[in-house]
């Protein structure tokens, strides 16, 4: 992000401004992959006419950044009908999409369109690994011919790719096929839990040596050396920020018109098929519980070494069962940068756990990938 | 005599006011403007119909103690800079509402 966009991010925040906003269009989805946190059947999508009302109040509320996903969004037939209004209504628009259903014809409309930019999700860059993620023989083949499309059209396209045991060897072989490509690549370095709460699907993380490795990698981090060292003392200033953009100058919206501060951080606000958004945004009491936030009042997190820079998600903290309690998944990317525990992985430590039970997958090696032999470990 | 030159509003670029300012993203390379006030009144004023001659008259000479002349020299060479960046669209001739969409100056 530039750093203009990123003071222009912040001016909105001082103003009450909803500076940017994630709508899912539908949870349906073409693919089904393993480590999705969504429920993909469809309980009543907001139809045409609500969106369109919806881009339309949230473009009145200062809405600039609009970022489209889903689930699959080129399932709605509606999409380039949303779409149109969207940049009529001159949002700054981005999509999250896996770019299957994307030939010649709809990437030059995209290209017309002026759409930002697109993240398109790739696992691996082998058929057989990406594949068996998605659950959609031929997925990967159909998605890297929609890149190609979408590059001819001169889109900003990036790859996203999310770190598993079952692709963890690939990681690289996903970065070199961006570089063939002529496109960003992003890394998640970890599978997040589904939105009803469900933490099943963290089985499905890599365990925190393959993540030390990763974080250690100066192709993966350029400043290495700051990055990972160790926590500085949190300063009086630091105590009083608030913990990300959530609820402050961003929300989600989610295909039925639930309100929450983040995609990541399911606390309904509001309904938009109730209420008008901006009422929402101003008025909701859940909203101004998120907005009240401050380090200081993290009883846990506050006292902790890595307190002034952990990147402690408030939505994995709500998951986990307290908005202002700590978000383990964080704690653990704090241990694997630094290798300093934080305060509540030594709670944990010191109390009686239940055996956590991973899946042990067979990993096709690689030659010469630089994490062969990690896929066989277990905590 | 200087042929009259109409502007209108890039439709391949993302706007939006916040505050005082107008935040403007070009399609083409991503490029973040926010504009000056001058540049805003050209901007809110920029419909492709009225000639930028008037457009300085009416909002911007009326509004300010400028020279007409000088006025209107500055603002060619800004509503150029702007076409540049795919911001506005430039012609001699009134610009259709229509157009927008991957034009550059016609």
């Amino acid at each position: 992000m530039s750093a203009l966009l990123m003071a222009m991010g912040e001016r909105a925040r001082e103003l009450g401004i909803p500076f940017n906003v994630h709508l899912d269009l539908t949870y349906r989805c073409n693919e089904k992959c393993v480590h999705c946190y969504l429920d993909h059947h469809d309980h009543g999508e907001l139809t045409t006419a609500e969106i369109k009302n919806l881009l339309k109040e949230m473009a009145e509320a200062g809405v600039f950044i609009l970022t489209l996903s889903g689930g699959e969004i080129f399932l709605r037939k509606d999409f380039f009908e949303i779409l149109e209004v969207a940049r009529e209504l001159t949002f700054c628009v981005k999509l999250k999409t896996n770019a299957v259903l994307i030939r010649e014809a709809q990437a030059a409309r995209l290209g017309e369109l002026g759409v930002q930019s697109l993240q398109v999700s790739i696992y691996s860059h082998r058929p057989e690994v990406h594949d068996s993620i998605t659950k959609l023989p031929g997925s990967l083949k159909r998605s890297i011919a929609a890149i190609r499309l979408l590059k001819a059209q001169g889109l900003k396209v990036t790859i996203a790719n999310v770190l598993m045991r079952s692709n963890m060897q690939d990681i690289y072989g996903v970065r070199a096929l961006a570089k063939e490509l002529g496109v960003e690549c992003t890394l998640d370095p970890a599978v997040s839990p589904m939105l009803d709460g469900d933490r099943s699907i963290l089985a499905l993380n890599t365990d925190e040596s393959v993540l030390r490795e990763i974080i250690h990698d100066p192709s993966f981090t350029p400043n290495v050396e700051e990055f990972c060292a160790p926590p500085a003392p949190a300063s009086e200033e630091s105590m009083d920020a608030f913990p990300c953009s959530a609820g402050h100058n961003a929300c989600y919206i989610s295909p039925y018109g639930e309100f929450y501060p983040c995609v990541a951080f399911p606390l309904s606000c509001g309904n938009v098929r109730q209420q008008r958004f901006i009422d929402i945004w101003r008025n909701s009491e859940q909203l101004k519980e998120v907005r009240s936030i401050r380090l200081r009042d993290l009883s846990g997190c506050s006292q902790c070494v890595h307190g002034a820079t952990c990147t402690r998600c408030p939505g994995m903290a709500f998951l986990e069962g307290n908005m202002r309690g700590p978000s383990t998944a964080d704690c653990e990317k704090s241990y694997a940068r630094t290798g300093i525990a934080s305060k509540n992985l030594l709670a944990k430590k010191d109390k009686p756990s239940p055996l956590r039970l991973v899946q042990i997958q067979l990993v096709p090696a690689i030659m010469g990938s630089r994490l062969t032999g990690i896929g066989a470990s277990a905590s | 005599m200087i042929k009259p030159l109409y502007l209108a509003r890039s439709r391949r670029i993302a706007a939006r006011k916040l505050g005082e300012e107008i935040l403007v993203m070009s399609a083409r390379g991503s490029t973040l403007f926010t504009l000056n006030p001058t540049a805003t009144i050209l901007w809110q004023a920029a419909d492709g119909a009225t000639p930028l001659e008037r457009i300085v008259e009416s909002k911007i000479c009326s509004e300010y103690e400028v020279n007409p002349e000088q006025a209107l020299l500055d603002a060619e060479s800004l509503v150029e800079d702007l076409a540049k960046h795919g911001i506005l669209l430039i012609s001699e001739k009134p610009i259709a509402e229509s157009s927008g969409y991957g034009e550059e100056r016609p």
